[in-house]
């Protein structure tokens, strides 16, 4: 494929975006769609020995094609160890050795709640989504969240529907009624979402609420303002975003994703 | 098993039909349990449940999947106990959506966790204990809507954990790559919560794409991941599992999947699938056979075999 010839796409912005937030040696929970990809585009580039963790109990992960589905047997030949899954959610994630952990949602609000369970009313939902699979013990559990979203004024929202996956600051009844407001509060162990890598910008976790820190190229402060349901944030100083290189882009269309599944 | 004891299964030979094993174990109102995290999850018993008709099931699995959906469609799930419903890397389950938002007559009732939380309550069921705690759910309304979660104070720091109940399915039906005639089951690749289910369960229904030997389990006991001795039945199913796989022996039907997104969508094609390729057929044997063969061979495994261990002493 000529890779000159086609613009480069929202998705590939975010994947290369999300790859540069990925240390070399770095444990990473890996979901799968765009942070599979980031992932495995850091792997391929700057960060070779990436230790990438699946929900599905692969430890030491280096998929050799796209795996359609967490438990892709991809997954399984040649990684370090396969686990169960109580190991993986009590020794790994509550165990606190995720240092990276990635989610996506239906909506998230300026503090990176994020619901996947239902929009509207939760006994009589307008639309019924997954529901939280691991996502609530990754964003329990991980030192650091990273979220992928595409920014519209349906996904980041004023307030959630439902909170499935704890940010940085929440309101709850139960388990524990005088339970506080911050994860702290919470008595959350891992660090909570720190950026969200969206189509049109990146936002910060700064004091406690996602502020505008990079925008890319050709993109307004208007255009992303009208695309959030919130007023947003800026950064005093804003950078760019560099452009994705050939290179990125080529490993992302022609070895990493070849079908187009997620990109 | 509330007195804390089990009875042992120690039959020798404890080989039966599909349609024997749930005839026997999975009756109207029965609380089930297929296992199997996307690897190793048994279609062929899911599709023997939908034509026997067993109905009024509470079905519980973290990832419904296309096995719980089909049992959905078939309307024969009263109650899902889940953790995340979606068809995995591909999109809706499209039989509980429609049976789940504000505008569905014929509502499911469900009970849902997180994965985390699903199981913990099959390591509460495996163990024998009336909860399990876990560091989870605070900050969420997860709890909210399941008053089943709870929590308890620590006794020596004084933190808050959230608790969970134990899940005692009725039956469990797990399938495994090699089994003896006793149930004797070896599994590798992905292990999703096949032994805890095993354990939680009253009764267990273990599919096999192989029969072998017991000399083969014993020359490798470490593989053995489920004893016989918490095995009622052994089926042998080979391809039991498509369009799930089973590591070494057939590769995940993706294409499958995705298609099944066009399938299912539509409530007539969706029942049109049903009465093809489950109603249609009367075992796991004919679906093979009305299966596209050229699929088949594609997906059969290519061989990556490893080298054994020394066991001697």
């Amino acid at each position: 494929m000529d890779t000159k010839a086609l613009a480069i796409k929202p998705s590939e912005r975010m994947a290369v975006r999300a790859s540069q937030e990925l240390k070399d040696r770095e444990v990473v929970f890996v979901g799968i769609g765009l942070p599979n990809l980031a992932c495995n585009l850091a792997r391929a580039t700057h960060a070779p020995q990436l230790f990438m963790i699946y929900e599905s109990g692969t430890i030491g992960t280096v998929p050799a094609r796209l795996p359609v589905s967490i438990g892709d047997p991809t997954l399984v030949t040649d990684s370090l160890a396969i686990v169960s899954q109580a190991d993986i959610f009590q020794g790994y994630l509550q165990g606190g050795l995720i240092e990276v952990g990635f989610l996506g949602g239906a909506q998230v609000d300026r503090y990176g709640n994020i619901n996947t369970t239902t929009i509207g009313d939760y006994a009589n939902p307008k639309v019924r989504l997954p529901g939280s699979g691991g996502a609530c013990e990754i964003a329990t559990h991980s030192q650091r969240v990273l979220i992928m979203m595409r920014l519209s004024p349906k996904t980041f929202v004023e307030k959630v529907d439902f909170v499935t996956s704890p940010g940085q600051r929440m309101e709850s009844k139960r388990p524990s009624p005088a339970l506080g407001k911050t994860r702290k509060d919470f008595g959350l162990p891992g660090g909570g979402p720190v950026k969200a890598i969206t189509d049109l910008c990146v936002l910060e976790m700064l004091d406690g609420e996602f502020t505008v820190t990079e925008i890319y190229a050709g993109v307004t402060r208007e255009q992303i303002q009208a695309a959030c349901g919130w007023k947003l944030r800026f950064a005093s100083e804003l950078r760019d975003v560099l452009e994705p290189t050939p290179h990125a882009i080529e490993l992302l269309r022609n070895k990493i994703d070849p079908d187009c599944m997620y990109l | 098993m509330s007195d804390g004891t089990r009875k042992p299964k120690l039959n020798p030979d404890k080989r039966v039909s599909m349609r024997e094993a749930i005839a026997e174990c999975v009756k109207p109102g029965a609380d089930l349990y297929i296992e199997g995290f996307t690897h190793l999850i048994c279609f062929a018993a899911g599709h023997e449940i939908i034509r026997q008709g067993i109905g009024n099931l509470t079905a519980s699995r973290l990832t419904p999947d296309l096995v719980y959906d089909q049992l959905i469609e078939a309307g024969l799930v009263k109650k899902l106990v889940f953790s995340w419903a979606g068809n995995p890397g591909v999109g809706s389950l499209h039989a509980l959506r429609r049976r789940s938002q504000s505008d569905s007559a014929t509502k499911l009732e469900l009970e849902e966790y997180s994965h985390y939380g699903m199981v913990a309550r099959l390591l509460a069921g495996a163990a024998n204990l009336p909860f399990y705690p876990l560091r989870n759910f605070k900050g969420t309304h997860i709890p909210e809507v399941n008053s089943r979660i709870q929590s308890v104070t620590c006794p020596y720091t004084g933190e808050v954990l959230a608790t969970v109940p134990p899940l005692h399915p009725d039956v469990a039906i797990m399938h495994c790559q090699r089994a003896d005639r006793e149930g004797n089951a070896q599994v590798w690749g992905l292990m999703g919560t096949q032994k805890e289910a095993a354990f939680s369960a009253k009764k267990v229904i273990l599919v096999a794409e192989e029969i072998v030997d017991t000399s083969i389990i014993r020359a490798d006991p470490n593989r053995t991941l489920v004893p016989g001795i918490v095995v009622d039945f052994v089926v042998h199913e080979p391809w039991g599992c498509h369009p799930s796989y089973a590591q070494g022996y057939y590769d995940r039907d993706n294409a499958f999947y995705v298609k099944w997104e066009e399938i299912s969508r539509d409530p007539k094609t969706y029942q049109d699938y049903l009465s093809e390729f489950v109603h249609g057929v009367k075992d796991r044997q004919e679906y093979l056979k009305k299966m596209d063969q050229g699929i088949l061979h594609k997906l059969k495994a290519r061989p990556r075999k490893c080298e054994g261990v020394d066991y001697g002493y």
